[in-house]
Parts: C-alpha cells; sequence; structure tokens
C-alpha cells in the first residue's frame, strides 16, 4: 500500500526529518543542560529555538577546506554518503496509515542494508584524511559498527518471525493486540544497544571519542561537510527511535490521539533516551566494546532467536 | 616474504600540545602497534617561565605571587609551601590564629582541587556530566577565597610570617555552610561513577602502579597512597598545627586508576572534617609574626615540603644574607608524578593512556614552572 501522493510524501518525510535532525539539535543542547544543570542556548529566539539556525547560517559560511594531502574524491564523497544511506532508510518508515514513501515488503531488510553501507562513510573518511586520529577513528568505526550490525540484524529476526513478515507496515499491524516489547525483551535491549551503537552516540562514540582521538574519523573535515556528518549522525538518531518504536512499541498504535502523534510521542521518548544516555555514561574501551558484542551481545541475540523459532513453530503446530 | 601493506608497522602519533586531554600542553609522543600503546615520551617546556630563575632576582616577599601561578589550580598550597619554607629560614612562626586559618584555606583549596580533577578526569573516561556538577561546587569554594583575599584563583592569600587579612565577618559560616552544602555531594559523584560498571571497567587493573615504583620514581600524594603507601605529610610531618585535627589518610592497595580515584574522593571527604573542625575553632590573636619589612634571612638553606593536593610540594631555599634567594629550588609534584606515566601506560590502550595522563592530576603550569 503505497501512498497515493508518492511525491507529497517523499517531501514530507524528506522535510520533516531534516527539520526534525535540527530541532533535536536544539534539544539535546537544551536537555543535556538541563541534566547538567546549566541553560543551555536560550538566547537567539525564542527558548533558543533559532540556535540552530544561526549555527546553520555559520558553519554554510566557514571555509570549507580539503586538506592539501588528502584523498579528495573520497574526502568530498564521504559525508554525502552518510546524509544519503540514512535518508533512504526513511523512505520505508511507516509513520501512519499511508504516510510511507515506498512500502516495500523487504523494508527491514532494507534499512539494515542501508545502516550497512552508512559505515562506508565513516570508514572512507577516516581514510581519506590522511590523519592519525582519523585513521584511528575510521578503524574503531569500521570494527565497531561491522560488529554491532551482525546481532543488530539477528536480534530483529525475533519480531520478523512474530509478525511474519519483513513489510514494517506488517509488523506495525501485528502488534495490535500486544507490542512486540513484551514477547521480545531481550530483542528490544540488543537493539537498543545495537542501534545506539550504529549511531555513534556517546556510550559507543569510540569513532570519535573527543578525548582521545580529538574527533576521530572527522578530524579533518570543516565547514559544511563537517555539518553533513553532524546532521547524519542526529538522522541516524531519529531513525533508530523511528525503529525502535515500529519494531517493538507498536509504530502509530494507540487509543484516542490520532496515529501520527502517537508515532511521535514515541520516537520522542526514545530520542530523548538516547540524550540522556549520552549525559550519564562514560565510554566504554575499544576492546571491552567489542569483546561485549562478540562475547555477550552476538549468543544472547542467537538464543533469543532460537528460542523464539521454536516457540513460534510449537504455536503453529 | 614480501612486505605488502598489510604488515602492520608501528604508529607514532603526536598528542598535543594542543590536544583536549593532555590537560594544557603538555606533549606525549606515542608508539603505537595498532590501539596499543608501546610507549610513551613526554615532551615538557611549553608553559616554561623559569619561576625559579625569576626568584633569584625577586625579593623574598615579591616573589610570593609568583608561586600561585605554578600549580594555578592549588595556588593556596603553593603559597603555604613557599610562605613556610621562608618562615623557616627567618625561624618565624605564624601566630595560631594565622594558622587555623591558613589550614581552612588550604583544604578548601584542595577540595577545590580534586574537584576539578575529578571533572576532567571524568570528562577524559568519556563521562561528560560530573564536570558541570563538579565546577558547581567548586564555585563556592572560589567564592569563600574572593570574598577572603579578593582573588579567586591565584590567590596570594598568605603572607610571610602570618596572614595579610583578618577573617571576613561570615567566613567561620560560609565555610560550615559548604561543609554541609559538599558532603552530600561527595555521594552524587560516587553514585554518578563509583559503582558504574563501564566506569569501572575502565579504571580497574588500569595503569598500576605499585609501591616499590612509586618510590622508586618519588610519585607521591593519592598516587603513592593508592599503592599501599601510607604517607602524607599532614599526618608524617606535621605543619601548620595539622596535628591537632583529626582525620584519616586514606590507602587503598591495587594502585591502579581506580584506586586512585576512590582515594581523592575519600580524601575530599576528610578534608571536610578538618574543615568542620578547623571553622570551629577558629582562636583570637594577631594574624602576624613579627616579621622585618626587610627580609633578610641569615646565610644558610632551608627545605620545606607540604602535602599539596597532588603530592609532596617541596621549596629549599639558599640565602645568602640578602634581599634576594641565593637559589630556590621548588620540588613539583606534578612533575615528579608525570615521569611514571611510560611506565602505566606502556603495553595499555589509547584511551587507557587518556585515563592514565588524567589520574595523574598534573597541572603543566607546575610541571614547565
Amino acid at each position: 500500500m503505497t501512498s497515493p501522493y508518492p511525491i507529497l510524501s517523499i517531501l514530507g518525510i524528506l522535510i520533516v526529518t531534516l527539520t526534525l535532525a535540527a530541532g533535536l539539535i536544539w534539544l539535546e543542547r537544551r536537555l543535556l543542560a538541563l541534566w547538567q544543570d546549566r541553560y543551555g542556548p536560550n538566547r537567539v529566539g525564542p527558548f533558543g529555538l533559532l540556535q540552530v539556525l544561526a549555527d546553520m547560517i555559520k558553519i554554510f559560511f566557514k571555509e570549507d577546506w580539503i586538506p592539501p594531502f588528502a584523498d579528495k574524491a573520497v574526502f568530498v564523497a564521504a559525508p554525502a554518503i552518510i546524509v544519503v544511506t540514512v535518508l533512504m532508510s526513511f523512505a520505508v518508515v511507516p509513520v501512519a496509515p499511508g504516510i510511507i514513501v515506498s512500502d516495500l515488503d523487504v523494508g527491514l531488510l532494507f534499512v539494515l542494508a542501508m545502516s550497512s553501507l552508512g559505515v562506508y562513510s565513516v570508514v572512507l573518511a577516516g581514510w581519506s584524511s590522511d590523519n592519525k586520529y582519523a585513521l584511528l577513528g575510521g578503524v574503531r568505526a569500521a570494527a565497531q559498527m561491522l560488529s554491532y550490525e551482525v546481532f543488530m540484524g539477528l536480534s530483529l529476526m525475533g519480531v520478523v518471525l512474530l509478525a511474519g513478515s519483513f513489510n514494517l507496515t506488517a509488523i506495525v499491524e501485528a502488534q495490535r493486540n500486544l507490542w512486540f516489547v513484551a514477547p521480545q525483551f531481550l530483542g528490544f535491549v540488543l537493539f537498543l544497544i545495537a542501534g545506539a551503537a550504529e549511531t555513534r552516540r556517546l556510550p559507543f562514540d569510540l569513532p570519535e571519542a573527543e578525548s582521545e582521538l580529538i574527533a576521530g574519523f572527522h578530524s579533518e573535515y570543516s565547514g559544511m561537510k563537517f555539518g553533513m556528518f553532524f546532521v547524519g549522525e542526529y538522522l541516524g538518531v531519529i531513525l533508530i527511535s523511528c525503529l525502535i518504536t515500529i519494531l517493538f512499541f507498536g509504530g502509530w498504535l494507540g487509543p484516542v490521539l490520532p496515529p501520527i502523534v502517537w508515532f511521535l510521542i514515541k520516537v520522542m521518548f526514545f530520542i530523548a533516551f538516547f540524550i540522556l544516555m549520552r549525559a550519564a555514561l562514560p565510554r566504554p574501551r575499544f576492546d571491552q566494546l567489542m569483546s561485549w558484542g562478540w562475547k555477550l551481545m552476538l549468543p544472547l541475540a542467537l538464543a533469543n532467536l532460537l528460542i523464539t523459532g521454536a516457540v513460534v513453530l510449537a504455536w503453529r503446530s | 616474504m614480501a612486505q605488502t601493506f598489510l604488515d602492520s608497522t608501528e604508529l607514532v602519533l603526536n598528542m598535543g600540545p594542543q590536544h583536549p586531554s593532555t590537560h594544557g600542553v603538555l606533549r606525549v609522543i606515542v608508539k603505537l602497534d595498532g590501539e596499543k600503546v608501546l610507549g610513551t615520551e613526554c615532551v615538557i617546556g611549553y608553559l616554561h617561565r623559569g619561576v625559579e630563575k625569576i626568584a633569584e632576582n625577586r625579593t623574598y616577599q615579591m616573589f610570593a605571587p609568583y608561586v600561585d601561578r605554578m600549580d594555578y589550580v592549588a595556588a593556596i598550597s603553593n603559597g603555604l609551601g613557599y610562605c613556610l619554607a621562608v618562615e623557616k629560614l627567618v625561624s618565624a612562626e605564624a601566630p595560631p590564629r594565622a594558622q587555623v586559618v591558613r589550614v581552612i584555606l588550604t583544604e578548601l583549596n584542595r577540595i577545590a582541587s580534586h574537584l576539578l580533577w575529578l571533572g576532567t578526569h571524568a570528562l577524559d573516561v568519556g563521562a561528560i556530566t560530573p564536570l558541570f556538577y563538579t565546577m558547581r561546587e567548586r564555585e563556592y569554594a572560589l567564592n569563600i577565597f574572593e570574598q577572603y583575599c579578593g582573588a579567586r584563583l591565584t590567590t596570594h592569600a598568605f603572607r610571610i610570617g602570618g596572614l595579610q587579612y583578618e577573617v571576613y565577618e561570615d567566613m567561620e559560616k560560609d565555610v560550615l555552610d559548604f561543609c554541609r552544602m559538599f558532603a552530600p555531594k561527595i555521594d552524587e559523584y560516587e553514585e554518578l561513577l563509583s559503582g558504574n560498571r563501564i566506569w569501572m571497567e575502565r579504571l580497574i587493573n588500569v595503569g598500576i602502579l605499585n609501591a616499590e615504583d612509586c618510590k622508586a620514581y618519588g610519585v607521591t600524594g593519592p598516587m603513592l597512597r593508592a599503592a599501599g603507601v601510607n604517607w602524607d605529610i599532614r599526618k608524617a610531618m606535621p605543619y601548620s598545627g595539622y596535628d591537632k585535627y583529626d582525620f584519616e589518610v586514606p590507602v587503598r592497595e591495587n594502585g591502579d586508576t581506580y584506586d586512585r580515584y576512590i582515594v581523592r574522593m575519600l580524601e575530599m571527604r576528610q578534608s571536610v572534617r578538618i574543615l568542620e573542625q578547623a571553622a570551629r575553632g577558629i582562636p583570637e590573636g594577631p594574624i602576624m609574626a613579627k616579621v622585618p619589612k626587610v627580609l633578610k634571612p641569615p646565610v644558610g638553606e632551608a627545605y620545606v615540603s607540604i602535602e599539596a593536593p597532588k603530592g609532596e610540594l617541596g621549596y629549599f631555599i639558599v640565602s645568602d644574607g640578602s634581599v634576594q634567594p641565593y637559589r630556590l629550588r621548588v620540588r613539583p609534584p606534578s612533575f615528579v608524578n608525570l615521569q611514571a606515566l611510560d611506565k602505566m601506560a606502556r603495553g595499555s590502550l589509547v584511551a587507557d593512556l587518556v585515563a592514565i595522563i588524567g589520574t595523574i592530576d598534573i597541572v603543566l603550569g607546575e610541571v614547565d614552572r
């Protein structure tokens, strides 16, 4: 069931997600400030809402410097990749019944594929910069995102088994009686962790790791190219929050309020959760992150899949 | 076999002097194999101002404000050490009232210094929030300094022979209020960090420096006590009447980064204890001993060391009988403790290196002088 007005849907979702991403920067700064006992941006416009606009103007007018030692073509392409892949993922996200760009039957696989492609952006940015810190960041990003992707996909298979479909709309519809977070609580926790790792947000921001690698993979980036990474990161947060909402918390389903409002409420909740995580947690070490991923998360995801499969089989027969 | 680009070679990484977590202008040249640290070399001197040489061209009183600029995070401790050294040289002693006020300000400064360390150390490990909390509480201590002597950071609070300023009207009350306010705040920090799985995994068994190594390198202060050596100059060689106060010296065994963190947290609690006792018992009397305006110490030399927040801070002064020191030598704890960096960091990862630099608690103004 694709939307009757595809162009409208595409434009609508593009505008809404990009505005949300910009708004999210403001929200994060305000919320962090709230938890850290300070004010945050509150000068430009009401409640500092226009701060993002001011920052955008600033970043557009900054010198867009490409280091002479960098691999130019790759250096320029890298920031575009991340924004494009994340925005592509939004194509299959059902916001409300009928509000979706493309209702793919393999929607979930498409999202996973796009997030795998997003890794290239970070890795290539790190390598093409020809900077030692960026290189270390790129290497970390490659290892971290590849290994967390493995069980990110696996943790979702329980949901797919229960819904019997990769189609995100069908998955939401399958949760009419019970949100999947109840039968798939382990899957939810695993996906939450993997999702945080995919977005490279604070407990998992090792590729950037400001205190170790200065700015990690985007050390050499400036101007709007840096801005693209920034926007890509926030788009990633929105995407992961949308996915959690759709896969585990019944998407737009909810009483009284219109579906789209329910969807936004749930998404905002998880966005706030990601910001709180950033405020509260220190950063794990690289080797610890990898060993948690492979030694703890992956076996748990496999066990989750195995048990869900067995239960579903027994139920059907 | 032919060398291919896959055969990993060592990477020499230049950390600093501009780097977010070298705490100033420390430059560490790191040899890396992947992320593993094969060796480090510290390059210092970016903040060298020749403080010791300046001392030879200033009178004893004129040089006193300069010492504040060494460990500017704990300026009061610096001033105390210098004043004690000169007082020893001229055989003067600050009157009891001055001594108690000195203890109050020094312990407040110890807390302020540890708070700055805690915030930045947590930031190095990736926790961004504690910094704002510690800065918030540090503000109270700095406000008391400001009320007392007008300056917040480089205070120049003490004079040779005692104090220049009388205690301001509500100082006792302010200090006691600070103690009441601050004790629960330590619990708050510990709640955020001490039991946190990630925090513990990042710090436990990282950068171990055992007691023998500590002694070999001359490492002092919380780093030494975290390795199990009960050595605190306030107890071992009491000065400024520290023997009158009831407090404990926190000691831990493992000498890893986590133990150093715990020792400093406990030290803040002990400082609060000292503050409470001192603020309740400020005796009446003069605040300045009889010291001549033109200070001409007899020919001789004096060494005084005190327990600064970062370790043993020593001043060695040689006098030739003139109004200026013939030679002044500072034993800065940061500089000596920094020597152990390579020993601790070898074999760990880049992330550990950052945590270890944070745990030494260096101030580059003191390392370079």
